[in-house]
């Protein structure tokens, strides 16, 4: 020991220094040094059988965020979505019905307000608008609330909203039925707004005539998550 | 002549085993918050977040008390120890322990290493978790640049501390002196020849020619490497 002391040099400090230094380069640089990864990994995360590269932190994977217990869980068999409040007509649709109407593909990318994105995902389903007029919107609604099956997960859109082309109740997404932990059998997906304005786990839109925020409004989130255009952040938009 | 030696005084393994926890707790936590299939599995989020957040807040808290009272000489001698490099330290990582080890004082070129690795790691990690957990007064392109530096050194972390407890559970001797403070003499000797030889002065430091040499139990004294 004594001798360590003695003719040793300080090289522990070096390397708790130089981690400090790539530390806080990588804080202040990682969201520029991380586009550019994720834009060089992309057309090998993209073709990834193995799906192995999700595990990398940059390579353009989803993350799960859920905020219940467990994944709430229902077979497509069991499913039901329900459309009523402020409208002529409610609906109780099956997983077969929703199938059954007319279909919208996008490939749009996937932003999280935390900061991930995910590039040009491709996703399936039955607009909103068509969904409303199905069921008749009456005079003074103005908003929907939005129930997901976890029981505690909620979202609103303003009707204008809901009625985009790029906002769905989407039953597949990367080419294949939207899985248990991204929202399935059915979930939403607001194109132009952060990842979540898009509730996963589907079970219920009711047609309201006054704005009551969803989940993740409640800790802070904006209620008119435009990415690019909210939250104080400046990503590209998405749609 | 005792046959154990005195390796660890009890504020050291405090604050080993202290670490340890908060360390393991953070690494398991946010193994679930980060992998999908375990996040599925867990669920409740906001349980294991603040988990996550309170072992990470905990992680230096041991460091900070070790140093706090009369107890840090034993703490800050074996901080002197780990912080130091000699010349045989390098070529004794550059040739994974191969040559110099008869060099080898009370801490290998490798603990040396884990140490600094640890010492660097916890404060990356309090400032990158702390701005992803506090967001607003930041900038928020460094919320995104925070989440990258945590998630990358969350996975270095995760190697290197797989590495100490591996070789830790294959050293035994080496374990039970971070449990129980002392060690064999006969496994310092082996392992930490210049350490054994400062704390026994009789010996003659290095000197293998003395006539004393020829005691039961030298003949581990300088293993062939």
């Amino acid at each position: 020991m004594a001798t360590d002391e003695l003719t040793g040099q300080p090289i522990g400090r070096r390397i708790v220094l130089g981690m400090l230094g790539l530390g806080a380069a990588g804080i202040v640089f990682g969201d520029a040094i991380q586009a550019r990864v994720e834009r060089t990994l992309r057309p090998l995360t993209e073709r990834d059988p193995t799906g192995l590269t999700s595990f990398i932190p940059t390579a353009g994977r989803f993350r799960i965020y859920s905020v219940t217990g467990s994944l709430p869980e229902r077979s497509t068999a069991d499913y039901r979505l329900t459309v009523d409040g402020m409208v002529s007509h409610p609906l109780s649709l099956g997983y077969e019905d929703l199938l059954a109407r007319p279909q919208t593909d996008l490939k749009l990318d996937f932003q999280c307000v935390t900061g991930w994105r995910v590039a040009d995902v491709p996703w399936t389903g039955v607009k909103l608008s068509a969904l409303l007029d199905e069921a008749g919107v009456t005079q003074g609604a103005t908003h929907l609330r939005i129930y997901s099956f976890d029981g505690l997960y909620t979202e609103s859109l303003t009707l204008d909203q809901a009625r985009r082309d790029d906002v769905i109740a989407a039953h597949r997404m990367q080419n294949g039925p939207v899985s248990r932990e991204h929202g399935g059998p059915v979930r939403l997906y607001v194109g132009p707004m952060y990842g979540y304005k898009s509730l996963k786990w589907l079970e219920r839109i009711e047609v309201v005539d006054h704005l009551d925020q969803g989940y993740w409004e409640d800790y802070g989130y904006d209620v008119d998550g435009w990415v690019g255009g909210s939250n104080g952040r400046s990503d590209e938009p998405t749609s | 002549m005792a046959e154990v030696l005195e390796r660890f005084g009890r504020p050291s393994r405090a604050l080993h085993w202290a670490t340890a926890t908060a360390v393991l707790t953070a690494a398991l936590t946010g193994m679930i918050l980060y992998f999908g299939p375990l996040t599925a599995l867990v669920g409740r989020r906001h349980l294991v977040k603040d988990i996550h957040v309170v072992a990470g807040l905990a992680m230096p808290v041991p460091l900070i008390l070790a140093y706090a009272g009369t107890w840090r000489r034993d703490v800050r001698a074996n901080v002197r120890s780990l912080a130091r490099w000699t010349r045989a330290d390098r070529r004794w990582l550059r040739t994974r322990g191969r040559e110099a080890g008869d060099k080898v004082g009370k801490f290998n070129a490798g603990q040396k290493a884990n140490a600094a690795f640890v010492a660097g790691m916890i404060p990356i990690m309090l400032v990158s978790g702390s701005i992803m957990r506090w967001f607003e007064p930041w900038p928020v392109q460094y919320r995104t640049g925070a989440t990258f530096v945590h998630d990358w050194t969350a996975i270095v972390t995760w190697v290197v501390v797989a590495g100490h407890i591996l070789f830790a559970v294959n050293d035994p001797e080496s374990l039970r002196g971070m449990l129980t403070g002392r060690v064999a003499r006969a496994w310092a000797r082996d392992h930490h020849p210049r350490w054994a030889a400062e704390l026994d002065p009789e010996a003659g430091a290095d000197e293998p020619d003395e006539p004393e040499a020829a005691r039961v139990g030298d003949a581990g004294e300088h293993p062939l490497r």
